[in-house]
Parts: structure tokens; C-alpha cells; sequence
């Protein structure tokens, strides 16, 4: 039997299910893995190892009865903008310590009860703020593939974990590109569905309207199995959307009308946007891109070209309106009912200001600048509305597109991972590297990062699919089919 | 209609009343609305706005906003947005309040009242959904204050006027007319010491002529006397500040009820930037046709139609109907009084007058007075057959209220009060009466009416009040020719 | 649009942010580098097209879902509160609100 850290989701819940192994034996290997790796990677901001036997054993029990379901005894972790009731929850902030909630979020709720046992706590950008995990109070999270760059970000601690091995799965949050740009980075599979499809409830909100809880994991099966889960309306969130949890496994596997053996994706139209594919997209990355492309054209899709004229403009709109709702949202860390209060203060309004910037980190500090400005009397129409109108327009264009094709592709950035400390001084300039995940973000659509080879350095190269709304199981075909027939996902770094 | 000057100054006011919705739940979480509990016990994770908590709004609270668009004959908006009004307060837990601006629930309607004797009209400019904030409470913790969140999240509506009230007394009869009127729908309690009902009163004053002056806002009003007092109060108090040559500042203020004051409160956000945006956590509000039919279908009789009705099949005059429906327990007291033969007029005057008046003194409901309305038209009977004069009624009617007796014919005989109405012996006390008081009988031939009237005193004496007061007129009319 | 010294106390007012003058120097300076990349998007005409203010609406009307007026919360005061900065008689305790 090959290493449990070797072994994915799908793998390891198939080898508990007959038993080869129990849950508590993949747990403690796991932990024993943490404890030797993670110091120098900086993935987990708290393991609850105690707590993650106890559960492995309950899992154990369930599947010595016969009634263990598709993913009992699984180990996984879970971002740090999850509330858990179990484990404290931090948002990478420090506005936040020692917080301990009263309720678990939903997508954690529902992945407990399918049997899935976590065992802490993932690093991320404070608030899920940023790129690179740089942002975390606490300390960064170094990319396992070189560990003087970054993993990115906002999802960096889940996808360190990953792609170190040190769980088969993790769930991220992804509000402008949190889960595919670190997925890319980190040469892991992340999905964000469609808006709505899982439930914000428990998702320590940063923008409402853009949030979404998706799985990471090494492949896109690992991911459909995780996303299953994770799925389907709850009556606590008023953007959830009234469907029921999809078998995103099955979907994966549909075959297509008038495919076949060799020739899995015959008839799926993949549309390349020109701007997608700019002078200033660094060389590696096209690259390995275009190989992952011709992949694809091997199993039978066709490109068409395409244009999303309106891609450079999602910059502004995307920092105009997420920061918007991250300064309200935000406005709820006051020291007054939980998290951080400042120690000395002379009166209210003092307690409020000296809480709120001890607490807050310098991005997050900046966002929540940039979020009251666009919504102050006098630059609301100029800013704020006119963003959202923009962003209509951008998601028109998506349906324009989709009019052409079935997905859409392209990078998921623009460079591989940047050396640590490199994005500091200009965070304008970081916010550029998003162009490609935010146009997506803004429309609300599922994207998929997946592994598609290397760039500079060595470092992981990712290949973004973007579907129509709730065609996840598309992407996940596509993904899963070029997953059959190449091994980028299954290549690991080296030493760990 | 020309307003009341004061001090030559025209009063321009208009209100805003905050009313608790009185549904079982919180308008956007599964908490109890219920007054009462102990601090903090009906607050759930999204009322304290822990991290992670998301609102879900509560379709009760829509339909009592819909009966009350209806009510008013406003419109009820098809589609409405919800919106973050974000400022910082200690009780206010998500540092924002989900409110509606741009587009409410409710928009327009008119309320109808009297001020005396006289209609008046207040045009509504909206009506929507927002959730009521927490407590301070003030009494010292170490120097601070302590905050109770138990209020936070229970549904309001907040109901604008125009600027069309003209003075105090008309300020607080449109709120005491909307204060029946949302306890006649069933959709508030109308408790205002437990803060079911509150007014916020914008008071300014102009010149006639000229357009409108700034205005302050009396906040948190919660007795109808109050208002009154507060309004004249305020009024006095700009007037003497642009006399004295200074401008109104646009304020908040509260009135001390202790020193008859207003006072300017600290500001809570200052230049109030409340940066609203539509909330991203709740999508537009649609309200289907359908459902306002079915509303529509299940009200009440609104007390304006009802009023109407008394007017029209009743023959009752404006000012009674009116009166007859302040309160959906009042009209059934009416109702029932009429159904048990009463004449509709007299049930009207009854209850408008010696009802009335105890149950102010005693601060109780018709529902629960001592004289039901199948006793009142008992006794309404009597006068009307003749048996006992209005002024014996009235003794009677005591009788009956203090719980003395319970049959009004037992308290007539017991108190000897039947009228006298045998013509001829009241013709015989007149002639003696008459003959007594010769002077009196050659003014009133000289053109004084007053001699009449104590002619007809002499002769109520002569029978200790007993003679029936018509036929005493009537009949000392043909006597003296 | 240039942003103003002023300007960044204002906003870190509304925000209740309490900055040190090198923080309020280094905002100023990122806002309007930020504000910079805003200015592309003053330009696009955008009549008569309605806002995207939650993302399915690009699609379907998206209508608010209501639930059943329901009590469906207990007591659970002990375990809202645990992360309280300060508490007392059940009260979150807070500096004097003056009115």
C-alpha cells in the first residue's frame, strides 16, 4: 500500500471502506507529517490533534458497521475563515484570536457529517484578503515547491497543505481568484462553483456578493467528491440557491453525447479570449498553458477564439465593490460583543478606533479605506453604481462568449509564484495579477484551476476553465478527462 | 386651511413613527420577539452579528407591511431593495442597520383624523422594513453601560409623513389615529411604554410665505402628551433663536419630560454618512399581485369604511363615526349596543361621553367596561320610552358602572327616578308654578328668554327633578302662549 | 481624483480607524495610486444598464426568499457570549454612551 500522504481523496476513502487501513492510522500519519513538515510551511494555524483522533475513531466505528458513506474517515482541514465550533477561528487576523464560535459553518457542518475528519485550521490573507498569504497576522505560508515564495493567496495555508501532502483535501474560499490563483501556484486542482451553490453560512464574510466555499484537493475527482459534500441549498443563507446537494462525482463522469474512448471531450468548444492572452502573460506561463490547450485538443475539443473586451476593466470594478462590502462587513469587529478590544482607551469612540486598528491588519486597513470612500456621500454614483453596472455588462459578455462555446479558457495568472516579499511595497500593483480570476468572480461563474506543467524555476503552472452557470460538472469532465491523460497533478515537490 | 400663527410663525411638522411588527420571530432571525427577557437571552449568532451569520427575512413581517400599505391606500411596491444604512453604535451589532432607502415596501397613502371638529389629512411619503436596534442600559457598570441585545432585530415599519401637520395638537392626533390604526390591522400591540409605538417629530417654523425653515428632530417620543408638550416646546425655542438672530441648526433632540425641555443629543454619526448600498445578502424583495390580493381579502373592514358605513346607514355624523372607529373595540361596542335595539345616536353620545370619560380617569379598555353594550341599550331604552330623564340616566348609569347593581330597571325603582310624563299633573304644577312667580311670567312676555328657562327650573324643583324635561318645555310653551 | 490628507481623516473617521501619521501618509499615497486604475472605468458609457448587485440576476430574477415567522431559536446565551470582551448580569459591557 502506497504512503497515506500519497494517497487522494477518492483513493483513501476506497482503502477505508475496505478497511486496509483505519482512519486513525491515516490521521496519525498525517499529524506525524504536520508536526515534521508544516513549521517550515507555515499551512496550519492550529491542529487540534486530540480532537482528530477522536473523530478518526468515531469514523472508524461507522465503517466497521457498514455505514460509512462516501468520504468517512477521510482527514481534510479547513480554511481559517470557516467558523468552528470545535476549533478557534481566526480569519488570519488578529482581530480575532482566541474567538471561539458558537456553530460550525455549514460547509464544515456538512463535511463532518459526511464522516470527513479535520484535523485543524488552514492559513490564509487576513479576512481573505490578498494574494500570497502574506497578509495573515500570524506568520506567512511558504510554497512547497520553493519555499522563499508564495503559495498565494487568499486560500494559501489550504493549498500548502495539498501540495505538501499533509492532507489529501482542504476547503478554501475563493472572492476573486482565492482558491485557483493558490491552486495554480501550488500545482493543486481547486474549483469555485457557481455563486450559491454552497452556502455562505459560517463564511466569515469579506464580499458578500462575490464570495464562495469551494474544495482543493490533487485532482478534479478529489474535488467533486469534496464538493458533493459541501453543496445544496441552506434555509440560513438567502443567497443560496433552492437546489438540492449535486453528485458532482457523477457529473464527472457523464459521458458526453458522441464522445468516445479516445476522444472524451469530442464536440466541447473551448473558447480562448484574446485578452486572456495579452503581450504582457510571461512566456512560461503561455506555455505551459497552451500545452495543457493542445492536451485538450488531443481528447477531442475544439478552440475557438473568443473576446471578454471588458477583462481589464474587472480590476477596478472587482476593487471597487469587494472592498465596498468588505467595509461594511467588517464593520462588526467593534471590540464590543467578541474578538479583540483594545486595552487602554478613554471612551467609546476611542475604544472603537484603537480596537479597529490594532485589530486589523495594514491590507485590510486599506481595503476598508477604499470600501467607505466608494460608498461616501457624493462618490456612490461615480463609483460604486457605475462599477455594478459595469460588472452586468462583464457578465454579459460571459454569455455573449458561451453563445460560442462551452467553456472558456485561459491562465490563471499571470507569472508563477513571486518570491516572499516581493508584492509589499506596491499592492496596486497585486491587485493587477488578478485580471484573469476576476472577470469570473464578478460574474458569479464556476472556474476550475488545474495543473498543467511548469514554468520558471520549476514552479506550477495552472490552467483556468470557466463554465456556464451550474455547469460544474462540465468542468469537472474536462479536468477530470485531461487528468486520465497526463500527470501534471500528480507531480509533488521534491524533499517533502 | 389657514394654520394657527404662533408668534406669528407658521409650524411646519412632520413624523416618523416607528412601529414593532408583531410577528412571533425577529424580522431576520428565528429569535422571540416576546418583551421582557432577561438581557441577551433572545439574541442568537446573527443578532449578534457573530462572524459568519447571514439575515433570512421573515414573511410576516412583508404581510403586515402590505396590510398597512393597503390600509392607507398607498402602494405596495412590486419589487423593494433592502439596504446597509452603516454607522457605530454599541447597539448596533453589525455596525450597519439593514433598513430600505431607495425603493421601500411601501410607498405614498394618506391618513384621515379630526383635529375637533375639524378634517384633516396627512399624505404618508413611504413606509419600509428595518430592523429595531438594541438597549443601552445607563445605570453604571463600573462607569459603563451595559448593552442588551434582545431588541436587536425585531421587525419595525417605519412610517414617514409629509410635512402637512400645522401644530402640535394636529401632530399628535394623525399619531394617536395611526397608533389605533396599526392595532386595528393587528399588526402592532400599540404598547408605547414597552416601545411598540414611537414618534420622531421634525419640527421647523417659517414665516408664512417663505419657504420651509430647518428643522430639528425630536426623537423617541413615547406618550401623546408628551408630543404636545415637546412640540410647543420646540417651537418657543426656535422662534426665540431666530429672533435673537441666530439660525437653526439641523439637530436631534430629546425631550425631558421632568423639565418640560428639549435638548440637542451628541451626535451619533456625525454629518450622517450613512453610505447605503443595496445588501448584498438579500436579494430584491418581490411581492406578487397574488399576494396583495390575498391580504387585501383577509383585512379587516378599515375604519374609514366603516366610518362611512355608520355615516351612511347609521345616519351618525362625521365627527361621531369617526369617534365610533378609533378602535376596532370600540366599533364592536357600538356595533353590539345597536344590534341590542339602541338608537345609533344616543349609543354614539354615550360612549363618546360618560364612557368615554371614565375610562380615560381609569385608563381602561371598552372591551372591559362594567356596562356592556347590551346593558347601555337597556338603558337607552329607558329614555327612549320616556321612563327616566338623560340627567337620571346619568345616575343610573353610575349605578351601573360602579357595579352598585347590574339591572337598570332594579336601579330606577331603587332610586326612585322615573320621570314624571303624565300631562296633566304637570300641568297642574305649572299653573302653580306660574302663579308663584308672576315677575318671571311678565319678563319672559317682555322679551326675556332667560325668564323661560326659570319658569322650567322652578318647576323641575317643584317635582324634584322628576317631571320630564321635554313635556315641562312643551307644555309651559302652550301655557304661556 | 486626487485624495486629500483631509480626505483620508474623514474616511478613517467613518470607519473608526485610528491611524499614525506615517499610516495616514502611506494610505494616501496607495488610495490615490489606486484611484489611478479607477479612473478607466469613469469613462465607459453605462445608460440605461441596470446594476449587478448579486450575480445570478445576470440571468434570472433573483427574488428574495422568505421564511415562516417561527421561533426557532433557545437560549444559548452562555455560549454567544464566551468570546466577550467584558460581560456582566448577562450586559456586554461598553465605555459610557453618552446621549
Amino acid at each position: 500500500m502506497k504512503p497515506v500522504h500519497d494517497m487522494g481523496v477518492a483513493e483513501l476513502a476506497a482503502a477505508l471502506k475496505t478497511r486496509a487501513l483505519s482512519s486513525r492510522e491515516a490521521v496519525q500519519a498525517l499529524l506525524d507529517r504536520i508536526a515534521t513538515h508544516d513549521r517550515a510551511l507555515g499551512a496550519f494555524l492550529h491542529v487540534d490533534a486530540e480532537g482528530a483522533l477522536v473523530r478518526a475513531a468515531a469514523a472508524d466505528a461507522a465503517l466497521a458497521a457498514g455505514n460509512g458513506g462516501a468520504l468517512t474517515g477521510v482527514p481534510l482541514a479547513h480554511k481559517d475563515i470557516y467558523v468552528t465550533a470545535d476549533m478557534p477561528t481566526t480569519a488570519g487576523s488578529k482581530m480575532l484570536d482566541g474567538y471561539r464560535s458558537p456553530f460550525d459553518a455549514t460547509v464544515v457542518a456538512r463535511l463532518n457529517t459526511a464522516g470527513t475528519v479535520s484535523l485543524g485550521k488552514l492559513n490564509c490573507d487576513e479576512f481573505a484578503m490578498g494574494s500570497a498569504n502574506e497578509n495573515s497576522a500570524w506568520f506567512p505560508a511558504h510554497n512547497p515547491w520553493d519555499v522563499g515564495r508564495v503559495p498565494g493567496g487568499s486560500s494559501g495555508g489550504s493549498a500548502v497543505a495539498v501540495a505538501a501532502r499533509l492532507v489529501p483535501g482542504v476547503t478554501g474560499t475563493d472572492t476573486g481568484g482565492s482558491i485557483r490563483q493558490p491552486a495554480s501556484f501550488t500545482g493543486i486542482t481547486g474549483i469555485k462553483p457557481t455563486y450559491g451553490v454552497c452556502s455562505r453560512y459560517g463564511m466569515i464574510a469579506f464580499a458578500s456578493s462575490l464570495d464562495q466555499a469551494g474544495p482543493m484537493a490533487r485532482s478534479a475527482e478529489d474535488c467533486a467528491l469534496l464538493l458533493s459534500a459541501m453543496s445544496g441549498f441552506d434555509e440560513r443563507d438567502a443567497t443560496s440557491v433552492q437546489q438540492p446537494p449535486q453528485d458532482f462525482h457523477a457529473q464527472m463522469l457523464a459521458a458526453r453525447e458522441g464522445a468516445s474512448a479516445g476522444r472524451p471531450l469530442a464536440g466541447l468548444r473551448i473558447g480562448l479570449p484574446r485578452e486572456f492572452f495579452p503581450a504582457g502573460l510571461s512566456a512560461d506561463v503561455n506555455a505551459a498553458v497552451r500545452a495543457g490547450l493542445a492536451e485538450l485538443e488531443k481528447l477531442g475539443a475544439t478552440l475557438v477564439d473568443v473576446s471578454l473586451p471588458r477583462t481589464e476593466l474587472a480590476i477596478p470594478v472587482y476593487y471597487i465593490i469587494a472592498p465596498a462590502e468588505a467595509s461594511s462587513n467588517l464593520s462588526r469587529f467593534d471590540g464590543v460583543k467578541f474578538g479583540h478590544r483594545a486595552a487602554q482607551y478613554d471612551d467609546l469612540l476611542d475604544m472603537y478606533k484603537k480596537t479597529r486598528a490594532e485589530g486589523f491588519g495594514t491590507e485590510v486597513k486599506r481595503r476598508i479605506m477604499i470600501g467607505t470612500y466608494v460608498l461616501s456621500h457624493g462618490y456612490y454614483d461615480a463609483y460604486y453604481l457605475q462599477a455594478q453596472k459595469l460588472r452586468r455588462m462583464i457578465a454579459d459578455d460571459f454569455q455573449q462568449c458561451f453563445t460560442q462555446c462551452d467553456l472558456i479558457a485561459g491562465p490563471v495568472a499571470p507569472t508563477v509564484a513571486w518570491k516572499q516579499g516581493e508584492g509589499k511595497d506596491d499592492p496596486t500593483q497585486a491587485y493587477l495579477a488578478d485580471i484573469f480570476t476576476l472577470p469570473g468572480s464578478l460574474a458569479g461563474l464556476p472556474g476550475m484551476s488545474v495543473p498543467v506543467g511548469a514554468g520558471e524555476g520549476g514552479m506550477p503552472v495552472g490552467l483556468q476553465l470557466i463554465a456556464n452557470y451550474f455547469k460544474e460538472g462540465q468542468l469537472l469532465h474536462a479536468a477530470h478527462a485531461l487528468q486520465q491523460a497526463t500527470d501534471w497533478h500528480q507531480r509533488a515537490p521534491a524533499g517533502i | 386651511m389657514t394654520s394657527k400663527l404662533i408668534r406669528g410663525y407658521e409650524v411646519v411638522i412632520g413624523l416618523e413613527n416607528h412601529v414593532q411588527l408583531s410577528t412571533q420571530s425577529k424580522i431576520f432571525s428565528g429569535s422571540s420577539t416576546a418583551f421582557g427577557a432577561a438581557p441577551n437571552t433572545q439574541a442568537s449568532p446573527v443578532d449578534l452579528a457573530l462572524p459568519g451569520t447571514l439575515p433570512v427575512l421573515n414573511r410576516a413581517a412583508v404581510e403586515r407591511a402590505i396590510r398597512f400599505g393597503l390600509a392607507v391606500g398607498a402602494k405596495v411596491a412590486p419589487l423593494s431593495i433592502f439596504a446597509r444604512k452603516n454607522y457605530f453604535y454599541p447597539d448596533l451589532p453589525k455596525g450597519y442597520q439593514i433598513s430600505q432607502f431607495e425603493i421601500p415596501v411601501v410607498q405614498g397613502g394618506a391618513v384621515e383624523f379630526f383635529v375637533g371638529d375639524v378634517r384633516h389629512k396627512v399624505n404618508l411619503t413611504r413606509a419600509h422594513l428595518e430592523e429595531d436596534a438594541g438597549k443601552s442600559l445607563h445605570e453604571d457598570y463600573h462607569g459603563q453601560s451595559g448593552i442588551d441585545l434582545n431588541r436587536a432585530g425585531t421587525p419595525l415599519l417605519e412610517i414617514v409623513s409629509e410635512p402637512d401637520m400645522r401644530s402640535g395638537a394636529e401632530a399628535a392626533e394623525y399619531a394617536k389615529t395611526l397608533h389605533a390604526l396599526v392595532m386595528w390591522l393587528g399588526i402592532c400591540d400599540g404598547n408605547m411604554q414597552e416601545g411598540s409605538f414611537r414618534c420622531d417629530v421634525n419640527v421647523s417654523v417659517r414665516k408664512p410665505g417663505e419657504p420651509f425653515g430647518t428643522r430639528r428632530e425630536i426623537k423617541n417620543l413615547n406618550s401623546f402628551r408628551y408630543l404636545v408638550d415637546a412640540v410647543n416646546y420646540e417651537v418657543n425655542w426656535q422662534i426665540d433663536e431666530i429672533e435673537d438672530g441666530r439660525k437653526i441648526q439641523q439637530a436631534t433632540v430629546l425631550y425631558n419630560p421632568d423639565t418640560g425641555e428639549t435638548r440637542a443629543m451628541r451626535s451619533k454619526e456625525d454629518s450622517a454618512d450613512y453610505r447605503y448600498f443595496p445588501d448584498p445578502d438579500l436579494p430584491p424583495l418581490v411581492i406578487a399581485p397574488e399576494w396583495v390580493e390575498r391580504v387585501k381579502g383577509e383585512m379587516p373592514e378599515l375604519p374609514a369604511v366603516m366610518a362611512a358605513r355608520f355615516e351612511s346607514a347609521d345616519g351618525l355624523p362625521a365627527y361621531d363615526a369617526t369617534m365610533m372607529t378609533q378602535s376596532l373595540a370600540t366599533a364592536r361596542y357600538y356595533e353590539a349596543a345597536k344590534a341590542a335595539g339602541a338608537t345609533p345616536k344616543l349609543v354614539a353620545n354615550w360612549v363618546m361621553g360618560e364612557i368615554s370619560k371614565r375610562l380615560n380617569a381609569s385608563g381602561g379598555e371598552i372591551d372591559a367596561a362594567p356596562v356592556g353594550p347590551e346593558l347601555l341599550a337597556r338603558l337607552i331604552a329607558r329614555i327612549a320610552d320616556g321612563t327616566i330623564s338623560n340627567n337620571a340616566a346619568k345616575q343610573v348609569f353610575e349605578a351601573l358602572w360602579s357595579g352598585e347593581a347590574g339591572d337598570v330597571d332594579a336601579v330606577i325603582e331603587a332610586k326612585g327616578l322615573k320621570q314624571v310624563s303624565d300631562t296633566g299633573a304637570i300641568e297642574a304644577i305649572l299653573d302653580e308654578v306660574l302663579a308663584a312667580n308672576p315677575k318671571s311670567v311678565d319678563e319672559y312676555r317682555a322679551g326675556k328668554d332667560k325668564a323661560f328657562n326659570a319658569l322650567v327650573g322652578q318647576a323641575m324643583k317643584a317635582t324634584k327633578g322628576k317631571a320630564n324635561p321635554a313635556l315641562v318645555n312643551e307644555l309651559l310653551k302652550k301655557k304661556l302662549g | 481624483m486626487s485624495l486629500t490628507p483631509d480626505d483620508v481623516s474623514r474616511i478613517a473617521h467613518l470607519a473608526r480607524l485610528e491611524l499614525q501619521p506615517a499610516e495616514s501618509e502611506a494610505l494616501l499615497g496607495n488610495l490615490n495610486d489606486f484611484f489611478k486604475i479607477v479612473d478607466q472605468m469613469s469613462a465607459v458609457d453605462t445608460a440605461g444598464i441596470e446594476p449587478l448587485y448579486t450575480p445570478l440576476s445576470a440571468i434570472q430574477q433573483v427574488q428574495l426568499r422568505l421564511r415562516d415567522d417561527v421561533v426557532t431559536e433557545s437560549n444559548q446565551r452562555e455560549a454567544n457570549q464566551r468570546s466577550a470582551p467584558a460581560v456582566e448580569d448577562g450586559l456586554f459591557l461598553v465605555p459610557k454612551v453618552i446621549e
